[in-house]
């Protein structure tokens, strides 16, 4: 507690002379024509991809073509449509979803300017799955796309406590040669499912 | 903090050229990595907008510095979480220490954390004979090679791929002669998943921590923070003092700012918020002061707090892209590690505010808009003044400044040197004690000056003038 006294006090002892705090959220910040593009774009640049469904049936019927998806043994979904065989609240230990092979997951909402998924453990008992997984599957209504991270922060709601994370494509490291690889420690494919939902 | 002798910028810069395709090659890695963050920028008409806007909000901070560490304090043990303090390395490393520790915890992954690097962290833990595995992949490379990083963001960006195979060859047996940047990464994942699950606790550094909330927020690309964060029972996040911002939503402004000044990417891949510890684990917090508090209370270089650690001012500086991270013997090398590190100590640090050529190019790209290369000017100034640099460099100035503040011994020095130049054998102006004309030639020196130049046409204009004159009569 000495320590902690002694920076304060000496930091309270300068005079450094006072800026004011600007906004933030307001701003000529960008827009976009059509975010929906704009965000698969950002997507696929970041090395993920983007499909269009009507439906989550549809994003199963998706995920069905997918070879890794049928030989999956382990699969964590929070889609009442998509079918997983883990039951998270079941996991004591974290360490025992180490076999992971997919998370499913429905994500609050994206942001168009850099491809991110907002995700938070709000409702999950083990948040390392978003990164502990082989895949990772996310679906997102695209009214709940957001043009800029200004917009995203006005919506963000991080459970307090708890976890909140922009994810923005699949894991990936360009640390040998500058190289980019996809797959580092994280998710090695994210595929992002936007929901295209007349009603 | 004792002095020690770091050595000199351009003799260790001197090493790293001496192998020109390499040092090239290094050139162009670098230049590479500038050219994604320009089209980042150009992409975005507010990018001004949000230096400004950035800038401000640190400045401001930085005000209200007490009364925002004492906030996030409490915000951070209402979230659950310990905040510890630590006035200088040796308080930070004991206090890491003394909380894995009780826990006994023998294996600690690592996330990359300039920090802890600042503080020796590693070799600290390990002769408590902890076992501290670096789980960043660059980060990771130059640990099993034994070497500190060369750069803040791309810590390896200094080594080779055929090297990064044998290296790891060498410690988890890929085969020899391998050197496929996917295969390698591969292995590393499949080497460092095990290190992960068997690990008792992790470290993390932060990116920027919340005042009004108590939360903080650790960017990667790779998901080794996360990975390490939300393993083990143990998490302990170690942060600079500088690292606090005042609301949530500031960070709109450094999330779009970061990532696309660092590496060209939009955004970080991951952008994790975390508030408070998981149920059942414990999240600690280490608030670093080590020096920072004085750069705070000094007007001239306060600024260089303002620093997130994008690594921008490297890949555009000149100097840095061809002399390589190491010769500049910091854990920050660069323009804002020419900064900051006199300020830590000035005897050893004193080669670096001269490791630059005042392009001014690292102020442009700032985010945050640090004015680099005028602190980098303002620290040779004091530097001279305390005595700190070499004597014939002071005595060269001093004479720089008689002869330049004197018009007829300007003028009579330029005459000299025209026609001495002219006159004096090679080996009198290129010997061991000029190391200026180590690698440069001099010019050849013109016959005028041109204050005579410009007399000779003024007067030649003026005749002309008469004539024409002349001829309208």
């Amino acid at each position: 507690m000495k320590s902690r006294e002694n920076i304060l006090n000496k930091l309270r002892r300068q005079i450094v002379d006072q800026v004011a705090l600007p906004e933030v959220l307001d701003g000529p910040w960008i827009q976009y024509d059509d975010p929906k593009s704009q965000f698969r774009t950002m997507v696929e640049f970041v090395g993920g991809s983007v499909t269009e469904v009507a439906s989550p049936t549809e994003m199963l019927d998706h995920l069905g073509n997918f070879d890794e998806w049928r030989a999956a043994k382990r699969i964590f979904s929070s889609i009442p449509e998509v079918p997983g065989n883990v039951d998270l609240a079941a996991v004591e230990d974290a360490h025992d979803l180490e076999n992971l092979d997919f998370v499913a997951y429905r994500a609050q909402f994206a942001v168009a300017e850099n491809g991110a998924v907002y995700l938070s453990d709000s409702d999950l008992r083990h948040r390392v799955i978003f990164f502990i997984t082989q895949f990772l599957v996310l679906l997102v209504d695209q009214r709940d796309l957001v043009h800029n991270m200004h917009q995203a922060y006005r919506q963000a709601v991080i459970p307090q406590p708890g976890f909140g994370l922009f994810l923005s494509g699949p894991s990936k490291t360009a640390d040998i040669e500058q190289s980019l690889v996809i797959g580092a420690h994280g998710c090695r494919e994210l595929q992002v499912f936007l929901l295209n939902n007349p009603s | 903090m004792a002095s020690t002798s770091a050595a000199d910028h351009a003799n260790l810069a001197d090493q790293f050229v001496a192998n020109g395709e390499r040092a090239h090659w290094h050139d162009g890695a670098l230049w590479f990595v500038r050219q994604k963050r320009d089209r980042m920028a150009r992409s975005l008409p507010e990018w001004e907008e949000l230096r400004q806007r950035a800038s401000q909000i640190k400045a401001h901070t930085m005000s209200h510095l007490p009364a925002y560490l004492e906030q996030f304090e409490a915000n951070a043990n209402r979230l659950g979480v310990s905040v510890h303090w630590a006035e200088n390395a040796q308080q930070h490393n004991e206090i890491v220490y003394s909380i894995l520790k009780r826990h006994g915890v023998q294996r600690v992954v690592k996330s990359k954390s300039m920090l802890t690097e600042e503080c020796h962290l590693n070799p600290y833990l390990e002769q408590q004979g902890l076992q501290v595995v670096d789980t960043d992949l660059g980060e990771w490379i130059v640990q099993l090679r034994n070497e500190p990083p060369s750069h803040i963001v791309l810590p390896a960006i200094h080594i080779k791929k055929e090297e990064v195979g044998e290296t790891f060859h060498q410690h988890i047996g890929t085969p020899k002669g391998n050197a496929e940047p996917t295969f390698l990464t591969h292995s590393a994942r499949h080497a460092l998943r095990q290190r992960f699950l068997g690990a008792e606790a992790g470290i993390t550094g932060v990116n920027f921590a919340i005042a009004e909330t108590g939360g903080f927020v650790v960017c990667t690309n790779e998901g080794n923070a996360d990975l390490g964060a939300s393993l083990p029972p143990v998490h302990i996040a170690c942060m600079g003092l500088e690292k606090l911002i005042p609301r949530l939503e500031d960070l709109s402004v450094f999330t779009r700012l970061l990532a696309r000044s660092a590496t060209g990417q939009p955004i970080t891949t991951y952008t994790s918020h975390f508030h408070g510890p998981r149920p059942g684990a414990e999240l600690h917090i280490v608030i670093v002061d080590n020096g920072r508090s004085e750069l705070r209370a000094n007007a001239t270089y306060r600024e260089s707090l303002q620093c997130i650690r994008c690594g921008a001012c490297m890949n555009t500086c000149p100097v840095y892209r061809r002399s390589g991270g190491h010769s500049y013997s910091n854990t920050v090398p660069g323009p804002i590690g020419s900064v900051l590190a006199p300020a830590m100590d000035a005897k050893a640090h004193h080669s670096l505010p001269y490791a630059c050529t005042l392009c001014g190019s690292c102020t442009d790209v700032c985010p945050v808009k640090i004015p680099l290369h005028h602190q980098l000017l303002a620290w040779r100034g004091e530097l001279a003044e305390r005595k700190l640099i070499p004597f014939t460099k002071r005595l060269g100035m001093k004479v720089g400044r008689v002869v330049l503040g004197n018009t007829r011994l300007y003028v009579w020095s330029g005459w000299l040197a025209r026609k001495g130049l002219r006159l004096l054998p090679r080996w009198l102006t290129h010997n061991r004690l000029n190391v200026w004309a180590r690698s440069r030639d001099l010019p050849q020196p013109p016959k005028r000056s041109f204050r005579e130049e410009y007399r000779a046409r003024k007067r030649e204009q003026g005749r002309s003038q008469d004539e024409n004159l002349s001829e309208n009569h």
